[in-house]
């Protein structure tokens, strides 16, 4: 099959031409070390602070509130961590949620070892926080509210605005993963109360290893890399020049094309869950309908797996993912489709397909036709479905 | 990830199907863990596997292991039968990653289950067959959940 359509746009994008070629200058012509004192590299030094600038204005900060980072989960483990020590004085309760990415999750797993407790909020069926439980679960020894902006395998957006108001009141800490909001809807941290946030540039056609942590400007959580004074002291380590590049090149072209862009996804997204969910029986759109990104798809295929479902999907040069336990790596499938209330042999026939700017109405089509013809396939070799076809002919 | 071997039981398995009246059938797995298969054993009586068919739920490595089970067993007798192991269905594979080892094991049980069935049906004893397969799941279980 000569087709190449890639629908796995939330674990990583194609780096823009663009991009790159903004990166390229500064591996082999301009790649003096941004800290020394000599002609040659103090360019480099001026080229990060407009980044950094450029950054900012995206989500409505200033410069120096953006910390660069070697990506999302170094974002997440520093805004967790770094916020659980500096104003442990105060408290030792974390709120959280059950759906976010593991690079939180596991965070506070370490820090309740630690002697921390954390509040993990339950989410309703469509994959949103509940804002009553977040309100009951508060304490006075509450420090940081830690809820992610958008779900990377619902895509469900969080009422941001709303815990972060929240948490103002309250005076907490509010921290928002925002992996995969950043670049894809309009993100403001005044507007929502928002006084951390972590990004990563290559879910928005950005290069890898590379990504930020906005902190709000008095928020005095300390350096989580110990070493040289890059990054206000808070980040130690000569600056990744080429990536800082790209991830600000990167966030101005996502923000400039963002309302347009948006409204193309939409429109195929739409046609995508339509046919699907019209043309084969026993599916159902995993997430909100409509408080999900714009690039979002998740379902889930009864009497099916998840794996069997990529292999085939594969071999017609379609490229998506699955929550499913083989490809999860454990037994059990995704912990977000069981948080909202998936039983697990749903879950494991779950598959997610995330679009780009690239995505056109053809690949869509045929996606949905390769997918009925491979659920249906491994539908005739399921006992499952042999079981249920059986059980209500009996009826 | 995948051998050819893997991948090509994948693509096409051996011997999907089932089998009706047949003499005897084994499901084991759990929808829990995302495996089930289901085997169907046709034996004459001289106790010859005259032909065996598989439904299975499950990973790529779970169909294939169950596609080459099927293909291991068949014309053989009940006794053949049982010596067809998960190492054996693993070799013939040319092997499979560590993670989906248990696979192969339930391909060694499901056949396992479908030859208690066959000589629980019959009134008769297999050698080496001294209990019920661990995972084997009764035809009308309820599930888990």
């Amino acid at each position: 099959m000569e087709r190449f359509v890639y629908l796995d746009n939330a674990a990583t994008t194609r780096t823009a031409p663009e991009v790159v070629e903004a990166m390229l200058p500064y591996f082999t012509e301009k790649y003096g070390n941004p800290s020394s004192i000599y002609e040659f590299a103090s360019g480099n030094k001026d080229v990060i602070t407009s980044q950094r600038e450029t950054i900012a204005e995206v989500i409505g900060a200033n410069g120096n509130e953006i910390y660069f980072t070697a990506g999302g989960s170094e974002s997440d483990n520093w805004a967790i961590k770094a916020a659980a020590e500096a104003y442990a004085g105060k408290g030792k309760h974390i709120i959280t949620t059950k759906i976010e990415h593991h690079a939180v999750l596991h965070t506070c797993e370490y820090l309740e070892k630690q002697g921390y407790e954390v509040t993990y909020l339950d989410v309703d069926q469509d994959g949103i926080v509940k804002l009553d439980d977040l309100k009951a679960a508060i304490r006075p020894s509450t420090i940081l509210i830690s809820i992610m902006f958008a779900n990377n395998e619902i895509g469900s957006v969080q009422p941001i605005r709303e815990i972060g108001a929240i948490a103002h009141e309250n005076g907490i800490l509010f921290h928002t993963d925002a992996v995969q909001a950043f670049g894809q809807i309009p993100i403001q941290v005044d507007d929502c109360h928002i006084d951390m946030l972590s990004a990563s540039g290559h879910k928005l056609n950005g290069p890898k290893g590379i990504g930020f942590l906005y902190i709000r400007k008095g928020v005095k959580i300390r350096s989580f890399i110990h070493g040289g004074a890059q990054e206000r002291k808070r980040r130690a380590g000569t600056e990744n020049v080429p990536g800082i590049v790209g991830l600000g090149t990167a966030a101005r072209r996502a923000a400039l094309s963002m309302d347009e862009r948006a409204a193309k996804e939409i429109k195929l997204r739409d046609h995508l869950i339509e046919r699907v969910l019209n043309e084969i029986p026993f599916s159902r759109l995993n997430g909100h309908r409509e408080k999900r990104l714009p690039n979002n798809a998740n379902f889930s295929f009864q009497f099916v797996e998840g794996e069997s479902m990529l292999i085939m999907l594969d071999m017609k040069g379609i490229c998506a993912s699955s929550g499913s336990a083989c490809t999860s790596g454990s037994l059990d499938p995704s912990h977000v489709l069981l948080a909202i209330g998936l039983p697990h042999e749903i879950a494991h026939g779950s598959l997610r397909l995330t679009l780009s700017e690239e995505t056109s109405m053809e690949d869509i089509d045929y996606v949905v036709d390769s997918l009925r013809e491979i659920v249906e396939r491994l539908r005739n070799m399921s006992p499952l479905y042999e079981d249920f076809i059986r059980k209500n002919s009996n009826k | 990830m995948y051998t050819e071997k893997v991948m090509d039981h994948f693509q096409h398995p051996r011997n999907v199907g089932e089998i009706e009246n047949a003499s005897g059938v084994g499901t084991v797995g759990n929808a829990r863990c995302g495996d089930i298969m289901r085997i169907y054993l046709d034996i004459d009586e001289n106790q010859i596997i005259r032909d065996v068919k598989f439904k299975t739920f499950g990973c790529g490595a779970a169909v294939a292991t169950s596609s080459m089970a099927t293909e291991l067993v068949k014309g053989k007798s009940v006794q053949e039968a049982m010596a067809v192991t998960n190492k054996a269905v693993m070799e013939a594979l040319d092997g499979l990653p560590p993670v989906k080892v248990h696979c192969s094991l339930l391909a060694e049980e499901a056949i396992h289950a479908a030859l208690w069935d066959y000589a629980e049906k019959n009134g008769i004893k297999i050698e080496g067959l001294d209990q019920k397969p661990k995972s084997d799941i009764h035809e009308d279980e309820d599930e888990e959940y």
